[in-house]
C-alpha cells in the first residue's frame, strides 16, 4: 500500500515537512483544526482552550495509560480560513524547545484536499530527537505489554 | 530501495523493536534474547534472522556461542526512526479524515 502521508526530514536541518491528501473538500479539512469539539475527538485530547485567530492560543491535556496528565500549548500568529495557520507548539514541563508551525491547507478538487505541516525547531538536534520520540515510545510500549505478560505469569 | 522497506518492516514489529533495545545495551545469545519473550524460541529466531538480514544486528563468533550486535551505524544510515513519527502522523490524520466524512454526512 503507497504510504498516505509522507515525512520529509533532510539531514542536518532543524525542520520537518508532513505532508497528507484528504479525501475531503478542504473546507471539511480546516474546520477539524479549528473547533475545538472535533479537535478533542480526532486528536483524542481534552481540548482546555483553543481560540483560532491571530493573537489566540490554545492548549490541549491528555491522559497517559498510567493516568498522568501532559499539556501542550501554543499561541495562535494566523489563521486565515481554508489556507493556513501559523502557530507555535510546546510540551509543558518538557525539556523540549518550544517549535514553530506553518501549516498550508489547499483545495485538490470539491472532494480533496492536501495538509502540509512544516515544523521548524530551535536546533537539529531538537528536531531529532522529536523525531525520536515516538520510535522511543512504540519500545517503551512493547515493553510495557512485555512486563504486562510477565506479571499474569507470576 | 529493496534493503530500506526491509528495514522499515523489520522496526514495524514491536518485538523485534524491544529485541533492538535489549541488544543496544550489550551484546546477547539466542537463548538470553529468547529468555525475555513470552513467545515461542523459533518465533525469537524468526525475529533474529530479519533484523540479521536487514543488517540491523551484527553476528559474532565468540567460542562456541554466537552473540547479536546492535548496529547503531545502519539505524543511523536508514533514518528509520522516521517512520513510527509517520506513523503517528498517518493514524492521527486517519481518524481525522473518518470523523470528518460522519460532519459531511450530516451536512
Amino acid at each position: 500500500m503507497e504510504q498516505q502521508t509522507k515525512v520529509l526530514a533532510e539531514d542536518n536541518k532543524q525542520e520537518i515537512k508532513v505532508i497528507r491528501e484528504f479525501n475531503l473538500p478542504v473546507e471539511l479539512l480546516f474546520k477539524a483544526y479549528i473547533e475545538p469539539e472535533i479537535v478533542a475527538q480526532w486528536m483524542g485530547t481534552k481540548v482546555l482552550k483553543l481560540d483560532s485567530a491571530p493573537h489566540g492560543s490554545y492548549r490541549f491535556e491528555t491522559t497517559d495509560p498510567k493516568g498522568n496528565k501532559h499539556l501542550f500549548s501554543g499561541t495562535i500568529h494566523a489563521c486565515e480560513p481554508h489556507q493556513k495557520i501559523i502557530r507555535t507548539f510546546e510540551m509543558e514541563g518538557t525539556p523540549f524547545p518550544v517549535q514553530l508551525e506553518f501549516l498550508t491547507f489547499e483545495s485538490l478538487s470539491d472532494e480533496t484536499s492536501k495538509l502540509t505541516m512544516h515544523m521548524v525547531y530551535k536546533s537539529v538536534a531538537d528536531r531529532d530527537n522529536m523525531l525520536k520520540l515516538p520510535f522511543a515510545q512504540g519500545i517503551n510500549m512493547a515493553h510495557n505489554r512485555l512486563q504486562e505478560i510477565v506479571n499474569t505469569l507470576k | 530501495m529493496q534493503l530500506r522497506r526491509d528495514v522499515f518492516q523489520a522496526i514495524a514489529d514491536p518485538t523485534r523493536r524491544a529485541i533492538l533495545l535489549l541488544v543496544a545495551s550489550q551484546s546477547m545469545t539466542a537463548g538470553s534474547i529468547a529468555a525475555n519473550f513470552d513467545t515461542a524460541r523459533p518465533t525469537v529466531s524468526k525475529h533474529l534472522q530479519i533484523l540479521t538480514e536487514c543488517e540491523l544486528l551484527k553476528q559474532e563468533q565468540q567460542g562456541r556461542e554466537i552473540y547479536y550486535h546492535f548496529n547503531a551505524a545502519k539505524m543511523k544510515e536508514v533514518a528509520e526512526f522516521i517512520e513510527p513519527f509517520r506513523l503517528l502522523w498517518d493514524t492521527r490524520f486517519n481518524k481525522l479524515e473518518q470523523v470528518m466524512k460522519q460532519y459531511k454526512t450530516k451536512k
